[in-house]
């Protein structure tokens, strides 16, 4: 018996150790890397169906991720005439033996001289750069050219901000869609059921920034809700406290609606759809005829299985949230990372744009992965099938 | 016993907007007994069912009526409950069960958790003693191991213990009357037998009352006490089954027992004729194990083992099983829509007289083979594009053909719907516009279509009502007279195959376990599993009653057969000839 099990003691080992690593940055993140992967690899032979599941979904998942840096990385790199380029150019113009020189250090600082591959293989950290190993798996995401300061300062506050704000819009779209959606379907062809459809349309059809204006002067005069910005100004840069804390949250407040308005009144709309096929089914009927009360009939039974698609979708709702939002926080000035990436990507600032790009596919994933452990919890047809 | 009834249904009407589907319908069930509710589909025999525990579907009400329900805790109408006193009576009172027990029951929550709901909404029994009288009703619904199947999810339990499970949900707060709507129409014969076995036996324990809907007059006559006839709405006949199925005094009565396939007790042999259209040999199918990820499999899965079959030109071969038995797999292997494990010969010989091995057609010849084999399928809704007129659907297989000129093809058409009864008038008309029977007929046409020598029939008439199926089966014995053609008769009911099949083969876990001409088949049945078949398949005749004997001792696994003819595993027994053309798998 503890044979069986040994592969999986020695991959959650190893994976505490990894993680372990992480988190205290005791040891730089390669091995940390490492012992993570060949956890999860010991971890697949695990005894446990859904252990292996989720050992399987993660390493599927980091497989994805390399194929995504990949194609990030190459595409940046396809317009002719990226940030640096365009700097040393300038600089070898001006004819001057300093500037050629410094034009020269560039080159040679960035391993521009160096083909695709290999350039690609330096910023990930699979190949000594000018500096020794130094990527993204050594915890060196680059220098952005533009703002001349490293990608980890630039986007540190910004990505922290989003996956924040994205949390907060997530969590409203959810408790917002569901009742509404279960409404809609039990009193399906009623006054509830076009009040919440056109209210879902009006969401739909509406472009965020002009609901987003309306919503911030309206605000502003009827409750005094901050206009515009992440935090109140006397907090920016300062560390984090209650009070920064409840001020971020009250700015917060018109963003949700607006960027979660649109998710809500689709996921609203799906909902409805899939709950009005499942009430007919003989299953509820089943359930009537035990003497099951009509709300608890429709909570325990039909919506419960119309859920699937509601939880699958959390995966897809992350982003197009990032990449939806960046109009908003334009005109809402939110320091999210939407604006700092239009503008990276303006520039052709690669090491920014790549990591941003990369940060985003990576929160996809994450997203998918935990809407299919969640439908694996709550469908047994997922769990058992596995 | 003179009681006074313990449901007394008076005069209910049901409509849906203007239109009554129940009208004026008057019953009574008394305790401890039977009533059979009986009629075609459409005939408002469900609603009356449903309108009783208040649950019609949308659009559907009650106009007028009592049902008075009279048992230990007094009399109430069931009709002028409020919903709230009615949701008290349901499923303590009185309880339903469903014909699909699949999809009846929640997929989401283990058979316990459902069981066990019923028990806390009706009595005050909670935690531990709620989950001991549970899994006391699941004992005494016959499930082998109570523990697992409280535990279990619907789906991983075969569609018998599902019925089972639906049972003990209605079983558990020991109701009165039991309303149980067609509750065995999607069970295996064999299954069919021991669940309705099973509801007979809880009604003599507990005295509780069975309101049986069903469209089997075969059903009615081995359970029933009193029948209640309905048709479009109305009542047209009640009494006890003795008068209803012996003596019945309503045409329409008449009629509806007349249609009911009846295995026969002597046939007429017919002459076996020695040209072979179809001659299959060593035919087998391995379908992998379904994946389990990362390059493991589940063990694979043998659908069809060994089959050797032979069919001959103008005849009727008749492939029985129950579901799984891998017949509708030979029959696919047989079109070429899936292809045979290797080392199978399938010899098709047209009447051009030339022999093809139909494992081996490719590209033109295989087209032109799947012109002279056309198949019907069981289901006449899904069979039929929605979106195409009849026209189109009729002419299609001419179009892909390439057969005639467009005029050539319309009078074809035309022509094909006068000849399986319908107007060519109907021509533009859509498939919804048709009724079950109606779209049969339909099927069949587009199969002649392209004159085939050869139609394969899929169950044709397991999906439609008993009085329909007597009229599709009496145009395909008419269409095969006139033209000469050759059936592969794929049925699940062996009184259906009775009067249509020179041949029957009896498939069990894709082997062919006992073939032989049908008159002596019917005579004469050798193997456990077939007698089994034959014993379970109720007929509307109260003098030849189920014997459960024999279905128990052939219904189950090969390894439960008697000797010499059980087995284990892969380790099947040969098929030896016993007489002539009378073969048996069955140890020497």
């Amino acid at each position: 018996m503890t044979r069986a099990r040994l592969p999986e003691i020695a991959g959650f080992a190893l994976l505490a150790l990894g993680l372990g690593a992480f988190a205290t940055a005791a040891v730089p993140p390669t091995p940390g890397v490492a012992a993570c992967v060949a956890g999860l690899v010991a971890l697949r032979r695990s005894a446990a169906p859904l252990t292996r599941y989720v050992a399987n979904r993660c390493l599927t998942m980091l497989g994805a991720l390399l194929v995504i840096s990949a194609l990030v990385f190459a595409i940046i790199d396809l317009p002719p005439g990226d940030y640096l380029s365009n700097l040393i150019a300038e600089l070898r113009a001006t004819g001057q033996a300093s500037s050629v020189a410094q034009a020269e250090f560039l080159m040679r600082e960035y391993a521009l001289d160096r083909p695709l591959v290999e350039r690609y293989a330096i910023w990930m950290g699979f190949w000594p750069g000018p500096h020794g190993f130094s990527g993204i798996l050594q915890g060196d995401f680059g220098r952005s050219f533009e703002l001349d300061r490293p990608v980890a300062d630039v986007v540190r506050e910004g990505m922290a901000f989003t996956i924040g704000l994205n949390l907060a819009v997530v969590v409203f779209v959810y408790l917002t869609a569901l009742p509404l959606g279960a409404i809609s379907a039990v009193k399906a062809n009623t006054w509830v059921d076009y009040l919440a459809a056109l209210v879902g349309y009006i969401g739909l059809a509406t472009p965020n920034f002009l609901l987003a204006l309306v919503l911030m002067y309206y605000g502003n005069v009827a409750v005094g809700l901050p206009i515009g910005g992440g935090m109140a100004r006397e907090f920016i840069g300062e560390p984090m406290s209650w009070a920064k804390f409840g001020s971020i949250a009250l700015h917060m407040v018109a963003p949700v609606i607006v960027i979660g308005t649109a998710g809500m009144a689709a996921m609203m709309r799906r909902l409805r759809a899939n709950l009005l096929d499942e009430l007919g089914k003989p299953y509820v009927v089943t359930a009537r005829a035990k003497g099951v009360a009509p709300a608890t009939t429709v909570i325990r039974y039909p919506l419960r299985m119309a859920l699937n698609p509601f939880v699958a979708d959390i995966g897809n709702l992350l982003p197009q949230l990032v990449s939806g939002s960046v109009l908003v926080s334009v005109v809402m000035s939110l320091p999210t990372i939407g604006p700092t990436l239009l503008a990276a990507l303006r520039s052709q600032d690669l090491f920014l744009s790549g990591f941003i790009l990369l940060f985003v596919s990576a929160l996809t994933l994450v997203g998918m992965l935990i809407s299919d452990l969640l439908l694996a919890v709550i469908d047994p047809r997922i769990r058992l099938a596995t | 016993m003179a009681h006074a009834p313990l449901l007394d249904v008076e005069d209910l009407t049901v409509a849906f907007g203007a239109q009554r589907v129940v009208d004026g319908v008057s019953f009574a069930v008394r305790r401890g007994e039977t009533l059979a509710v009986v009629g075609e589909s459409g005939s408002g025999k469900t609603l009356t069912g449903r309108a009783l525990l208040g649950i019609l579907p949308r659009g559907a009400r009650v106009e007028a009526g009592r049902a008075v329900l009279a048992d230990d805790r007094g009399a109430v109408d069931l009709l002028a409950l409020s919903e709230r006193a009615l949701r008290r009576v349901r499923g303590d009172r009185v309880a339903m069960i469903f014909q699909e027990p699949m999809s009846a029951l929640s997929p989401l929550h283990t058979v316990g958790a459902q069981v066990m709901e019923g028990l806390t909404l009706h009595s005050a029994l909670r935690g531990a003693a709620a989950r001991a009288r549970c899994l006391e009703t699941f004992a005494e619904v016959g499930f082998p191991d109570p523990l697992r199947a409280f535990a279990a999810y619907p789906f991983q339990l075969s569609g018998g213990l599902r019925q089972r499970a639906m049972i003990a949900m209605a079983m558990v707060c020991r109701p009165s009357l039991m309303i149980a709507d067609e509750p065995t129409t999607a069970l295996d014969v064999t299954t069919q037998a021991t669940v309705l076995d099973l509801v007979r036996r809880l009604q003599g324990e507990t005295g509780m009352a069975v309101m049986l809907i069903t469209h089997d007059l075969g059903v009615v006559a081995n359970v029933a006490d009193t029948v209640a006839v309905l048709r479009k709405g109305r009542l047209v006949e009640s009494g006890p089954v003795s008068a209803v199925i012996g003596a019945p005094g309503h045409p329409y009565t008449r009629r509806l027992i007349d249609a009911a396939p009846i295995a026969p007790i002597c046939l007429s042999a017919a002459p076996a004729g020695n040209d072979a259209i179809i001659t299959i040999r060593n035919l087998s199918k391995t379908y992998p194990g379904r994946s389990l990820g990362y390059g493991r499999a589940a063990p694979p899965v043998k659908a069809v083992a060994d089959v050797a079959l032979t069919l001959a030109r103008g005849r009727t071969l008749a492939v029985v099983g129950e579901s799984g038995s891998g017949k509708s797999t030979v029959a696919k292997l047989l079109l070429r829509a899936e292809a045979p494990d290797p080392g199978a010969t399938i010899l098709f010989r047209g009447r051009d007289g030339r022999e093809e091995d139909v494992t081996r057609l490719e590209g033109a010849a295989l087209k032109r083979f799947r012109r002279r084999a056309q198949m019907v399928f069981q289901d006449p809704f899904a069979a039929l594009s929605p979106r195409m007129n009849l026209r189109d659907i009729l002419t299609e297989p001419l179009r892909v053909h390439g057969v005639g000129t467009p005029a050539e093809q319309r009078d074809r058409a035309a022509g094909l719907m006068e000849r399986v009864g319908l107007s060519a008038d109907h021509l533009q008309r859509y498939p919804h516009a048709f009724s079950g029977g109606q779209r049969q007929r339909i099927a069949i046409a587009r199969a002649l279509a392209l004159d085939p020598e050869l139609l394969v029939c899929d169950e044709p008439t397991s999906a439609l009502d008993v009085s329909v199926q007597a009229q599709v089966l009496d145009l395909l014995r008419e269409i095969q007279a006139e033209r000469g053609l050759s059936y592969f008769f794929i049925s699940h009911d062996l009184a259906v195959v009775a009067t249509l099949a020179d041949q029957v083969a009896v498939m069990r876990r894709g082997r062919v376990i006992e073939a032989a001409p049908t008159a002596r088949l019917f005579a004469a049945p050798v193997h456990p599993y077939t007698r089994a078949l034959l014993a379970a398949s109720p007929e509307p005749d109260l003098d030849r009653k189920l014997d459960l004997r024999l279905v128990a001792q052939g219904a189950g696994d090969p390894e439960t057969w008697p000797e010499p003819f059980g087995y284990r595993d892969d380790a099947a027994p040969p098929l030896r000839e016993i007489d002539p053309g009378h073969f048996v798998r069955c140890a020497a």
